[in-house]
């Protein structure tokens, strides 16, 4: 290979206060080569991010960069004036972020924004300017540009607005962009379009592309090379195909055991335990020392040394030895979970024909001009000790549906049975009473617990409102509590921000324990979580069913938690179900096209697979103005005149696999 | 024999002291709002405008405690006047009074007399003052020394307070630490405390130099001259220390429950108790706020005419008034808060610990009661701490367009009403007006300081580290 074009040597970047500096990164080498995809892999907190800002000399006023050399196509950054760096930024760099919602000035339209990128950069001026805009617009896809151009921010869909960020980012032709987690705020079919257009708009333009991500996934798909960081340090490299046959570092290998899917189903999900240390020590020991199950000796006496192992691979590690890759968990008996499950025939939960519609108020008079049917029609059942699992992409109305249930949003037609009990029906003390049995997981733990609530407290609330036990009873009952979910009793005594986001996901688990719920409704419970702390989470999620025989409402978009964790699958779009089955059935032989679409967006950690992503084209429209017909049938690559026509009635398939479309009906 | 005298607002000043008490005891139990605290403590602008603040509230204490003197003689009917424990301590200043305008540190009048000498003869001259440099045998040429040399004695003395009265402050902070004078005091050059110690006795040494100079300076001249009728204006100035405070404070006390009230009911019931609520206050809104506070004043004046017997003193009658002036500022300036506390709530009880609370059953007037008031807390005490520089300004506007407090109330707003027209003589009256803003200046600006300080140490967006 030639001359890199981006090198980084040594490079250590501060925050905070000089005398006791967090070192959020510290030592990082890295060389990216013209026209290829380099991963930067790791968990939040791990100093991703800090390096690509390092690379843009754009830290936060606190941060600065000690030590090192940013080689950027033969100039070192570091030492160029801010003016010159202006030009390197957004010129040969450009860099997109995470949220396409903030990145844009809502006040500005779209064409304005992109056009003043250009003028920056290409010095045009008057009409060529805004032919260039048109050009940038075409070539991040957006269908009809001249009209888009003239739009403001809040016009476009999320999707959208990301790719106007990247055309955007490439007005200034750069030769290298940065793209810090492009797709997380992203649901997976926009996803696939995304990775779509930087797989394509690379290869059309031949530029270096450095992709931030935490998801194994995506790199299988997108990156040649990567590297997998953690703690500052980047602990391997290695390139794609080579890392996905067996990593070297103990800490990648983790991240792989972690990650749920169908074919774990009956065992525990390995864990990493305890959580990146603090970035203000001076390391004298491997950085991954008390996280990693195979340290001797040496890891805690000794910095591991960067080891090239051959051209393309190497590892911080002093035990890298090229032992097959093992995983524990799958030797250790005592891990597994031997479920024997007894299937009840009579549901615990039983909902028919669920609708919620919010409505739009207009006027001075506030008067209803129509309805948000955020939920519209939806039939589900749950066992006891099952878990249903609702699948679709965010605003589809999955977390409606769960709050519709507890009541805690008045349905406005349909009915939920708990145990035979008409729960629509319940008022006052009865409903009261009837709550202990459902309870919810949040899915950000930082906001599902008051602040200014010791632990302790926290969990004993629904107990007091509930009235069960003495106060002795109840702290009793709260140490206990918290030992089922794996903390200590002393985190009564103390307030939620002390702990982690796994830590406090756990005491949101024990406060709805607490009132000895049936069913446990889990709205996107690991969603905010990393890989490895939303293993622990699951496989306390999984237990508890199994101990205690709870049924589980888990309401999520990720596909291969509900492989690994649900019975049944509900698919849900735009209000409906459109499809629902057992989850080998539906997840192995979707006859839905949706479903279909969806699953074969998301990305699979393994570069050999190859899969036909079947696009989508545009997004899901408003629940307020629902398409005519089958709901689907705008973005459908199979839809027919029938479609446009009437709402498609539920087919049964097979194997109790019931699916809302037009496809599957004309036979009966 | 002395008989105490409880007005209306003294009453009220006491329970919000009470109630600040007891929110610190209440408060040094929760971390979450003893943190906040403990990092204005270690502000170093937010503790120097605490002293200066503290000074005005110390004068303003002092002057809420009122009560009657016994005239000694027997039979004699009571008089009517009301004292407080200020005015005896500065009894000097309130009864040397002089004929008419003086300038600060004068000796003479301001204003040209016939004056009839020693032997029959009229004059046309600048009589000496009664008591302002009375002492002097010949002003023009002793003046400057004499003043000169006041001024040196009040600092040395100032100086010696203040070193005192430091070191015994330091002993007994080493003493509580169990440490030395020696390390205490070492530790406070290098500034390694947790308190800034440094800005503390700077800020109290200046006050108490500038206050040592004007007292020896006042005891033998009118340290700010006198106003028309003769009163000393540093008199007059300190005097609206309180009635400044009594504004900015009471104001909010009387808003602050029926704020916080409709606006987390409107913010968390919503439906119709939100309309009901916020057409409420938007109707307050658009009434303009001179024009109600005009309207209520002038009610009021015409009940107090008509009934006078209720009231057996002119400061009672003052005091009602300003009380009334409090509350109906505070029924027009409640709306800015309320609304606060509804978006506030609004976006509270969509969080999910609400949520969790409610599918636990818990009731609705204990979720606000546990989880929405604490975690709207900060929001009140940074609104108060803002209003209350606003509300002492408003009192002076409102004074000089004669709707603010009773005319015979010693108020910054009355002072400059009083110099408005001074201002057209020639040569000048300025020392009222001057005297009003550097003492409204100086509180106010300690003021916006301190809120500055409070606001940036519990606003949560503000806050850096966890």
């Amino acid at each position: 290979m030639t001359d890199p074009l981006l090198k980084i040597e040594n490079l250590q970047t501060q925050l905070g206060d000089e005398q006791d500096p967090v070192r959020v990164v510290d030592g990082l080498d890295l060389a990216i080569h013209r026209g290829e995809t380099f991963a930067l892999l790791g968990e939040s907190g791990c100093g991703k991010s800090m390096t690509a800002l390092s690379m843009m000399r754009l830290l936060p006023p606190s941060g600065r960069v000690v030590e090192g050399d940013i080689e950027f196509g033969g100039t070192d950054l570091l030492w160029l004036s801010e003016q010159e760096m202006r030009q390197v930024r957004g010129g040969r760099m450009g860099m997109i972020f995470q949220e396409p919602m903030t990145s844009l000035n809502p006040v500005l339209k779209i064409g304005d924004q992109i056009a003043e990128a250009v003028r920056l950069h290409d010095r045009l001026r008057g009409s060529r300017v805004t032919k260039r805009v048109l050009e940038l617009l075409d070539s991040v896809g957006i269908p009809d540009p001249v009209r888009r151009a003239r739009e403001y921010p809040h016009q476009l869909s999320g999707g959208m607005k990301q790719r106007v960020m990247i055309a955007m980012a490439l007005a200034g032709r750069p030769e290298l962009l940065i793209a810090d987690e492009p797709t997380t705020a992203l649901d997976v079919t926009i996803q696939a379009q995304v990775l779509n257009l930087l797989k394509d708009l690379q290869r059309d333009s031949g530029m270096a592309v450095l992709l931030i991500t935490h998801d194994l996934g995506i790199v299988a798909e997108t990156a040649d090379r990567l590297a997998v960081m953690y703690a500052g340090q980047i602990v391997e490299t290695s390139d794609v195909s080579t890392f996905f046959q067996g990593p070297k570092h103990p800490y990648s290998r983790k991240l792989f055991e972690s990650l749920p899917d169908s074919n774990k189903r009956d065992e525990k999900l390995a864990v990493i335990k305890g959580f990146v240390p603090s970035l203000k020590q001076q390391f004298t020991g491997c950085r991954f020392l008390q996280r990693c199950e195979e340290s001797g000796d040496r890891c805690s006496r000794e910095v591991p040394e960067w080891r090239q192992l051959n051209r393309r691979q190497g590892v911080r590690c002093l035990l890298y030895a090229e032992k097959p890759l093992v995983s524990k968990a799958k030797q250790d008996p005592q891990t597994t979970l031997h479920r024997t499950r007894k299937t009840s025939a009579d549901p615990l939960l039983s909902v028919i024909d669920l609708k919620v519609h919010f409505p739009i108020h207009k006027g001075v008079l506030r008067r209803v001009v129509g309805h948000v049917r955020a939920v519209d029609g939806v039939d589900l059942q749950i066992p006891k000790g099952h878990t249903l699992a609702l699948v679709g992409e965010s605003g589809c109305g999955k977390t409606t549906v769960g709050k519709a249930i507890l009541q805690l949003l008045k349905p406005t037609a349909g009915s939920a049975r708990f145990e035979g009990d008409e729960l629509t029906r319940l008022r006052g003390a009865a409903l009261r009473k009837r709550r202990a049995d459902m309870q919810i997981i949040f899915q950000d733990p930082m906001s599902s617990m008051n602040p200014r609530m010791l632990v302790g407290d926290i969990i004993a609330e629904g107990m007091q409102a509930q009235k069960m036990g003495t106060k002795p009873q109840q702290a009793w009952r709260v140490n206990q509590l918290l030992q089922q979910v794996g903390l200590s009793e002393e985190a009564a005594g103390r307030y939620p921000h002390e702990f982690s986001g796994g830590q406090r996901q756990r005491i949101c688990v024990a406060r709805a324990l607490a009132v000895q719920p049936k069913l446990i409704i889990c709205d996107e419970p690991t969603s905010a979580l990393d890989v490895s702390v939303q293993a622990q989470i699951l496989n306390l999620l999984k237990e508890l069913q199994h101990e205690l025989d709870l049924s589980y409402l888990f309401i999520t978009h990720n596909i291969s938690v509900v492989s690994y964790l649900a019975d049944e699958v509900a698919v849900m779009y735009l209000g409906r179900i459109v499809e629902q089955g057992r989850v080998e059935s539906v997840l192995n032989s979707p006859a839905h096209p949706y479903t279909q679409a969806l699953l074969s967006a998301v990305p699979v950690p393994d570069p050999d697979h190859q899969r036909d992503v079947i696009r989508l084209e545009g997004d899901m429209p408003s629940p307020a103005n629902p398409p005519t017909g089958c709901h689907f049938h705008p973005r459908c690559p199979q839809a027919s005149e029938q479609c446009r026509q009437a709402y498609p009635p539920q087919a049964e398939l097979s194997r109790g696999q019931r699916v809302s479309c037009w496809l599957h009906t004309v036979g009966q | 024999m002395i008989e105490p005298v409880i007005l209306w607002t003294d009453a009220l000043i006491f329970l919000l002291v009470l109630l600040i008490a007891g929110f610190a005891l209440y408060a040094r139990r929760k971390e979450h709002l003893r943190a906040p605290w403990q990092e204005i403590a270690r502000s170093r602008v937010g503790m120097g405008a605490l002293v200066v603040l503290s000074v005005y509230v110390a004068i303003g204490l002092l002057d809420s405690l009122h009560y009657r003197p016994q005239v000694a003689q027997e039979g004699q009917a009571e008089t009517a006047e009301v004292l407080s424990l200020f005015d005896k301590l500065v009894t000097p200043l309130r009864v040397r009074q002089e004929k008419t305008y003086s300038a600060p540190l004068a000796t003479h009048q301001y204003a040209k007399e016939n004056i009839e000498l020693a032997d029959g003869s009229m004059v046309r001259d600048y009589p000496r003052l009664k008591h302002a440099g009375a002492h002097l045998e010949n002003p023009q040429e002793e003046w400057l020394q004499d003043i000169l040399w006041l001024i040196a004695k009040g600092l040395v003395e100032g100086l010696i307070f203040w070193l005192l009265c430091s070191a015994l402050l330091i002993y007994w902070s080493a003493r509580r630490s169990d440490g030395s004078f020696r390390q205490k005091f070492a530790a406070i050059r290098r500034s390694d405390t947790t308190l800034p110690w440094k800005s503390l006795l700077f800020t109290s040494g200046v006050l108490t130099l500038v206050g040592f100079v004007a007292a020896e300076l006042s005891l033998h001249y009118h340290l700010l001259g006198t106003d028309k009728v003769g009163e000393d204006v540093l008199y007059q100035a300190l005097k609206s220390i309180r009635t400044g405070l009594v504004i900015g404070t009471l104001t909010t006390m009387v808003m602050l429950p029926a704020a916080i009230l409709l606006g987390i009911m409107a913010g968390y019931f919503r439906g119709w108790v939100d309309d009901v609520i916020q057409y409420t206050y938007t109707t307050l809104n658009s009434i303009p706020g001179v024009l109600l506070i005009a309207a209520a004043i002038l009610m009021m004046q015409i009940y107090m005419s008509n009934h006078e017997e209720e009231f057996t003193s002119l400061t009672q009658r003052a005091d009602l008034r300003l009380l009334f002036l409090c509350m109906i500022l505070g029924v027009t300036s409640w709306t800015g808060l309320c609304r606060l506390l509804r978006g506030e709530t609004f976006k509270l009880r969509e969080l999910e610990y609400v949520q969790a609370s409610l599918a636990f059953g818990v009731g609705h007037f204990k979720i606000i009661g546990r989880h929405i008031l604490p975690n709207v807390l900060h929001i009140v005490l940074i609104t108060l701490v803002l209003d209350f520089s606003g509300l002492v300004l408003a009192e002076a506007v409102l004074s000089y367009v004669n709707i603010g407090v009773d005319p015979t109330m010693n108020s910054w707003g009355n002072m400059i009403n009083g110099a408005r027209l001074e201002m057209a003589r020639e040569p000048i009256v300025w020392w009222s007006l001057a005297a009003a803003l550097v003492f409204m200046f100086t509180l106010v600006l300690a003021a916006n300081l301190f809120s500055d300080v409070v606001r940036d140490a519990f606003d949560p967006r503000l806050r850096t580290t966890r």
